[in-house]
């Protein structure tokens, strides 16, 4: 029992912070735009599929430097020659440009890489057990998840936080027109951040592609979890994000390991119910079940509860 | 060039026009419909499914074609949704085509398998054919049966029946993990291994019954680790497509070393993933031989032909090779593409497939009787590899068709008056 709590755990932290190198991206470029992207999981596919192919060619460490590069500088020039222009003519023009975009991107890899998954090999530096519990081993290339995912977060947030530039960004998206006022260029800003932000969710194509697979859906099946976090954490907070998307992570790969239904846990409450009865099937799901369908529902509870999420300020 | 030659070299390029003219060239060609996954995370399932179609009906055209007329495949996308292949299926009776071959997911062909009789029963002169190469959902044969679903490949409960043989006679085997798609599929295989290991070795435990659900987890090392800790000695899987891929591929991140007994852990990027952590340890129960270590004959031409177009993919399932001959050699039975007179000429039907088997078509409730195969993952004697990997199948056990065969239960079929 011991081994299967820490190891979900640690899965759990694995898969929320990678949810986090996305939904960090996501949630800055919302508090920038005031609206969601929808393009950004394609930014991570995108990731994913240049790794497939600069892997080939260099070897996985360029592709860990120079695919994030490719897909910020292409982030930044959608911002430059799509989003900017549409800015004008309000949310629901942007909303719809990045709606368009999500479709193009799924598309165009598709015609470009085709439609069966794609082999990423995890790279042979990283592909041994790092240690042994039991019977169960944990593999070094998650431990390399794990600090690339903490070595981003602490290196965005000293930038945030610490820096000139990172008290520009903060003010930018708060007050635009007092800095555009104190001489800075508030359009660039604004490039420089969509492009930080979708060189993140290409880094967690990078990191995330030999070990989630590299197949046509994987921008939809991760697309929808992304959302439920930045929504849960609270719209355009970057902690809301790190704390929702662990939450998130642990809950999931948590829940998996609990084999406990309604009708057993009122069996150990010494209520017995009718097999036969006609809410059987509702009673008789397990948590493990109905797992991946968890986030939905924490998502449908923080907006009753808590509208702004966990940690934001504005309305949803 | 002499005088005579020439003569004769005339004559026989007439001799090859005039044999060819009224033949394959000049008539349309039988069009037979491929509903399945050609987008989506299963479409590279689809996808290779769909080359083995057009290979062996190349195959079968260069030979002659079927009553002068060449076989066309038309695939048709359904994204593995019942919904979507309903509508797939309203466009291939638009498009005049008869036959319907699909395969990928249970859950769909329940759905197509309801559509085509509700279709036959209203268009009595404009019927098709449900030609099932892959659902094994034993439903389909037995108590959702009907005269116009025809199944090639051996229904769950066979393919779970030769399993649970070789399984009781592994003295070693006292702990079994079931895991699974939470869909009618994913289902049977669990109720059938439950049931028979409770017949045939009632000392052992099944110490884990798991559902997941279809194409939507991302990271299988939670259940990895819920196998561990549950001390497990085996796991029985029925998995396919990229959720095979991906719980291999946790199960060798997180060290679990028990042998796994599976149903679809082959092929289509999956041997290439498993690869050397799964010697010896991956089993799997098919239906034609594996090609491995001594492959027959004509499998084998089959096999070297088809990689020499897709290098990358393999034919992991001969059963659309069955499906398809035995499909051209009821026409050429019946004379007619008519479907009542083809769906009477396939009721059984011999047919000796690529393995050398001898097959055929039961008349009671439409399953294919054939002998079963059980082989295991390695890198030993492998004559054809999978995925170009250097691992392939290799045959360990034969269940011969007698001992293969189950009864229908529950199947009681209306024929056409």
């Amino acid at each position: 029992m011991f081994e299967l709590v820490v190891f979900s755990l640690l899965n759990g932290l694995v898969f929320g912070l990678l949810l986090f190198m996305l939904s960090s991206g996501l949630t800055l470029i919302f508090g920038m735009m005031g609206v969601l992207n929808f393009a950004h999981a394609g930014f991570y596919m995108l990731g994913a599929y240049l790794v497939f192919t600069v892997t080939q060619h260099a070897g996985f460490v360029p592709a860990l430097v120079v695919v994030p590069v490719l897909v910020g500088l292409l982030g930044a020039v959608v911002e430059r020659q799509g989003l900017r222009r549409v800015h004008r003519f309000g949310h629901v023009a942007e909303l719809i440009f990045t709606f368009g975009v999500a479709i193009l991107v799924t598309e165009i890899v598709q015609f470009v890489w085709g439609r069966p998954a794609k082999r990423v090999e995890i790279p042979a530096f990283l592909d041994f057990p790092l240690f042994q519990l039991f019977n169960a081993s944990f593999p070094a290339y998650k431990a390399f998840m794990l600090v690339v995912s903490v070595g981003m977060f602490v290196f965005l947030f000293a930038i945030l936080t610490r820096t000139r530039a990172g008290l520009i960004i903060q003010a930018s998206l708060t007050h635009p027109g007092m800095v555009a006022m104190l001489g800075h260029n508030v359009p660039r800003v604004f490039m420089v951040v969509f492009g930080i932000g979708c060189a993140l969710a290409g880094l967690a194509g990078v990191i995330a592609g030999p070990v989630l697979g590299t197949f046509p859906g994987m921008a939809q099946v991760l697309g929808s979890i992304v959302f439920v976090v930045v929504v849960i954490g609270g719209l355009g907070s970057l902690s809301g994000a790190l704390v929702a998307s662990i939450l998130i992570g642990v809950v999931q790969t948590v829940a998996v390991a609990l084999d406990v239904s309604i009708g057993s846990a009122l069996a150990a409450a010494g209520v017995v119910l009718d097999p036969t009865g006609f809410l059987h099937e509702l009673t008789s799901v397990t948590v493990a079940q109905i797992a991946p369908i968890l986030p939905y529902i924490l998502l449908v509870v923080v907006l009753i509860v808590r509208p702004t999420g966990l940690f934001g300020t504005r309305e949803t | 060039m002499s005088k005579t030659t020439r003569v004769l070299s005339i004559f026989l390029v007439l001799a090859a026009v005039a044999w060819l003219a009224p033949g394959a060239l000049s008539q349309e060609p039988i069009r037979i419909a491929y509903i399945d996954p050609l987008s989506g995370p299963f479409a590279a399932t689809g996808e290779n499914g769909l080359n083995q179609f057009r290979y062996a009906a190349a195959q079968i055209n260069r030979a002659g074609g079927v009553l002068g007329r060449k076989l066309e495949i038309a695939p048709y996308d359904n994204k593995v949704s019942p919904q979507e292949s309903l509508i797939q299926l309203k466009k291939v009776t638009g498009d005049g085509i008869q036959f319907v071959f699909q395969g990928n997911s249970s859950g769909v062909a329940h759905a197509i398998s309801d559509a085509v009789l509700k279709h036959n029963q209203r268009n009595p002169g404009n019927r098709i054919l449900y030609l099932n190469y892959s659902a094994v959902d034993p439903a389909l044969t037995n108590d959702k049966c009907h005269y116009w679903h025809f199944r090639f490949d051996a229904h769950a409960d066979m393919k779970m029946a030769a399993l649970t043989d070789v399984i009781k006679t592994n003295a070693k085997i006292k702990k079994i993990y079931v895991i699974g798609q939470d869909y009618s599929f994913g289902k049977a295989v669990a109720e059938a291994a439950v049931s028979m290991l409770k017949q045939k070795r009632p000392d052992i435990q099944v110490v884990g019954n798991e559902l997941h659900p279809i194409g939507k987890v991302l990271d299988f090392s939670p259940y990895v680790q819920k196998i561990l800790a549950s001390g497990a000695d085996a796991v029985i899987t029925g998995n396919w497509g990229a959720d095979m891929v991906n719980l291999a591929k946790a199960a060798n991140d997180g060290g679990l070393k028990v042998p796994f007994y599976t149903y679809y852990a082959a092929s289509d990027g999956i041997t290439a993933a498993i690869g050397a952590a799964g010697i010896d340890r991956i089993r799997l129960v098919h239906e034609t031989h594996p090609g491995n270590p001594t492959p027959p004959k004509a499998l084998s031409e089959y096999i070297t032909g088809y990689r020499k177009l897709h290098p990358k993919n393999d034919v992991n399932q001969p059963r659309i090779n069955t499906g398809l001959s035995m499909l051209a050699l009821a026409i050429k039975k019946a004379g007619t593409t008519d479907v009542d007179k083809v769906a009477s000429a396939l009721e059984g039907l011999e047919f000796t497939n690529l393995g050398g088997d001898q097959v055929v078509m039961r008349r009671e409730d439409h399953q294919l009787q054939m002998p079963i195969y059980i082989s295991v993952h390695t890198n030993k004697g492998i004559v054809h590899d999978l995925d170009a990997s250097g691992f392939g199948l290799s045959l360990e056990h034969k269940i011969e068709r007698d001992k293969a065969m189950l009864p229908a239960v529950g199947c009681k079929m209306e024929r056409p008056s």
